[in-house]
């Protein structure tokens, strides 16, 4: 059903070619009336893609008859510094491709890192690694959610998210001195141990949290005019959301059951699992249909919740010790190659690095999933209205600095 | 009534207060005919001035407002909490440099911020500033400011085509459909308080809510059950009207850049602020007058008791009373534009064509029926506006 109605929506509007040869009922008109697409730049200056990313989007009058993404604007060759610095100075590279959630881009060439080097973390590092990723998780899904609601334009709920993230982003700054691009877990743990006080301020920011999580709920998520905005808009099926190869909040919006916490457990996330303490949010079709923007929307600020159970999880769980384990000041990595995917905010962030054993990688390779959500884009968007366009770019949740690294 | 007639309407209720207070003062060596040009230009200076300090009032209001809802405080710095940041600003844009983009159609884009805010400055002629002093007492004032405020979309089209931008023309395009499909529920959600007053006139419809103390509004439900659900009608009407969230859709930010304004910048930007601010206080205004009492007010009827009709306190009471209703208005608007996400222009649409214009319809007759076979055997008639 849900499938049938993706295809068709896809089939009446549309796939027709405004060059082509006009409906059967349309040829009359046509006859003496010479119309003609309008071309419009969405982008690369534009409030809503969310950074210098340019849309060009073919309309006809207000609906949209053909969307084609163009990227590179940001691009700043990540990859290849990654082949050109030593293993340790290409962490602060991570921060900056997915720069909302800088913590998890940390993790992930780390833990790459690690496995070729094949060291033992110490417990205590993993705790505040977990923790760290999460907090950051919530921080980015607070953006996510908070430029979704501008896009949709409602601003408010937008300063609101970013009073938590700034309560978020001053833990951080307690913690590693920097508010966006940390650079704190570092290859065998992280940098520094939590500061005094720190661990039972982040209990403090998870009761308010919760609390203000409501909030947003109430006054965004189940809003009628956003409701209406976003419901049965942008639907992704269920095979549509594999055939893109889309991951994280995009692919459980779907209603597949993937989250690589789970299914490919990292760090201390097969424990957690196990403790039952979190869950995973899947798009229910609740206010639509499924897979459209709405669930996009509500897996993120389910998740959100959920990622602050983790956070408590850890905080029970943490003990005294040392945080980063014995490695050298300049790394040499043995000769081999390690893939190390993990759950970011926005999907799977892979690292793919090569070693021939000397102080230098010989490859880096990063995927981002914002490069790979954006991809459907360009199937999404034919058909729409051009704000639903925008509703569209919005609940994709793309970093640009990611999408062109 | 013909065009003539119209014409013919304005002066019979006398100029206005200028005007007799210049004959009074005029020198014998004077013609007669300066008096009223004299009157005209001071008219038109102090409704200049009135829209400016209501649109300044406006945009620092909007900020407050907007700061308190977000958590912080909006403008703080240029005089006690930022009042006197809309005449930096005003200074700021009004030294900056005057562009006009390459293909634009030049003649056009010059002339629609004025178009703007020429017909909103029209519109403000037949507002009274209080029920002794006002520059135009026109019978049909109610269609005067429709009119006048409507000829907006003109200039606001002009400045969409002129600019040479798609965006503009998206903003452009979205304002012509919007305003039509809402002047109909507007006009006609306005019919049921005319009915009641059974006038058009301002300060007629004004006067008919004297009792009570100044309270006996027809918004009140004993008054006419249908003016209250005729009153929602109208607020989200103006609130299309004058472009304001949830239905900003013709400059929509998050879509359209700034929709037909995207190419503007400078002084004739800042005139479309000054028309969007001034529509928004006009409207409620008329809001005001035609369902919450206009110039009636407890403070109005005090005053006029203790000090008299023709007293100047009671003139200052009424003309307060009416520019805090039209505020209390402008409050609303801001506060929705707050709180709510922008509806899209199928939903705009929608709601305009196939919910306001029947509710209005239904309305208007539910309105008409209970005038007609209700009203005269109500129990507590007396006490009716």
């Amino acid at each position: 059903m849900v499938e049938s109605k993706t295809v068709e929506s896809k089939t009446v509007e549309t796939r027709v070619d405004p060059h082509g040869p006009a409906q059967k009922n349309e040829r009359e008109f046509m006859l003496d009336v010479r119309t003609q697409d309008l071309e419009v730049n969405m982008g690369p200056q534009h409030p809503a893609t969310h950074g210098v990313m340019r849309i060009l989007v073919r309309a006809d009058g207000e609906i949209c008859t053909g969307a084609q993404p163009h990227l590179g604007y940001l691009h700043r060759c990540a990859e290849k510094i990654g082949e050109n610095v030593e293993w340790l100075q290409y962490l602060p590279y991570t921060d900056r491709y997915d720069y909302l959630a800088a913590m998890n881009n940390n993790l992930g060439y780390s833990m790459a890192v690690e496995k070729l080097m094949g060291i033992e973390i110490p417990r205590r590092a993993l705790m505040i690694r977990t923790l760290c990723a999460e907090l950051n998780r919530i921080g980015s899904h607070l953006i996510a959610f908070g430029t979704y609601g501008l896009d949709i334009g409602a601003f408010t709920p937008f300063l609101y998210m970013f009073r938590e993230r700034e309560w978020m982003m001053a833990l951080f700054e307690k913690i590693c001195g920097a508010r966006l691009t940390y650079s704190y877990i570092r290859i065998g743990g992280v940098f520094n141990d939590a500061p005094p006080g720190w661990l039972s301020e982040v209990e403090r920011f998870c009761d308010t949290f919760e609390e203000k999580w409501q909030e947003y709920v109430d006054l965004l998520m189940v809003n009628h005019i956003f409701v209406q905005r976003t419901a049965n808009i942008g639907v992704i099926s269920k095979a549509m959301a594999l055939d893109f190869g889309l991951t994280g909040p995009m692919l459980r919006a779907s209603g597949v059951d993937w989250d690589l916490r789970r299914d490919m457990p990292y760090e201390l996330y097969a424990e957690i699992w196990k403790s039952g303490c979190f869950a995973i949010p899947l798009g229910t079709g609740e206010r639509g249909t499924l897979g459209d923007c709405w669930d996009r929307s509500y897996v993120r600020v389910m998740e959100m919740i959920e990622s602050i159970k983790i956070v408590r999880w850890c905080l029970g769980a943490i003990e005294p010790g040392p945080v980063i384990a014995d490695i050298p000041k300049t790394l040499r990595v043995p000769t081999g190659e390690a893939y190390v995917g993990i759950e970011n905010p926005r999907g799977e962030l892979g690292h793919y690095v090569v070693s021939d054993g000397g102080k230098i990688a010989i490859r880096c390779r990063v995927r981002g999933p914002s490069f790979t959500n954006l991809a459907v884009l360009e199937e999404l968007m034919p058909g729409v209205l051009i704000a639903d366009t925008i509703a569209i770019i919005g609940s994709t949740d793309i970093v640009v600095g990611e999408t062109d690294r | 009534m013909t065009l003539a007639g119209l014409a013919a309407s304005v002066p019979q209720h006398g100029t206005n207060a200028i005007n007799e207070l210049l004959a009074g003062v005029k020198p014998d060596f004077v013609p007669v005919w300066v008096v009223p040009l004299t009157a005209i230009g001071i008219a038109i200076g102090i409704t200049l001035a009135f829209v400016s300090v209501i649109a300044m009032f406006g945009t620092w209001l909007e900020r407050k407002v907007a700061g308190h809802i977000q958590c912080r405080y909006g403008p703080m710095r240029v005089g006690w909490h930022g009042w006197l940041q809309p005449i930096a600003d005003g200074v700021k844009l009004l030294l900056k440099e005057d562009m006009v983009p390459l293909g634009a159609d030049r003649v056009l884009y010059v002339l629609a911020p004025a178009i703007v805010l020429a017909s909103v400055l029209a519109a403000m002629a037949a507002y009274p500033l209080a029920p002794g002093f006002f520059f135009a007492d026109i019978d049909l004032g109610i269609f005067f400011i429709l009119a006048m405020t409507s000829t907006t979309t003109i200039g606001v089209v002009m400045a969409g085509w002129s600019s040479n931008s798609k965006w503009s023309l998206y903003g452009a395009m979205r304002e012509a459909a919007q305003v039509v499909a809402y002047e109909i529920p507007l006009g006609i959600s306005l019919l049921v308080p005319i009915m009641v007053a059974g006038s058009f006139n301002l300060l007629e419809v004004s006067r008919g809510q004297t009792g009570l103390w100044g309270m006996s509004w027809y918004v009140w439900p004993w008054v006419n059950p249908f003016m209250l659900p005729a009153f929602v009608l109208f607020f989200i009407a103006i609130l299309a009207e004058t472009k304001r969230a949830p239905f900003d859709l013709p400059e929509a930010e998050s879509e359209l850049v700034a929709g037909f304004m995207t190419e503007y910048s400078g002084i004739r930007w800042s005139f479309f602020f000054m028309e969007e601010y001034a529509a928004m206080f006009l409207y409620s205004v008329v809001g005001a007058f035609f369902f919450f009492g206009g110039f009636e007010s407890p403070l109005t009827h005090f005053a006029a008791k203790f000090a008299g009709d023709g007293s100047v306190l009671y003139q200052v009471a009424a003309g307060g009373t009416l520019i805090v209703k039209g505020f209390a208005g402008v409050f609303l608007m801001m506060w929705l534009r707050w709180t709510l996400p922008r509806v899209r222009i199928d939903q705009v649409m929608t709601l305009g064509y196939k919910y306001l214009t029947p509710l209005a319809l239904v309305c208007v007759l539910g309105a008409g029926l209970w005038e007609v076979f209700l009203a005269p055997h109500l129990p507590w008639r007396q006490y009716l506006p």
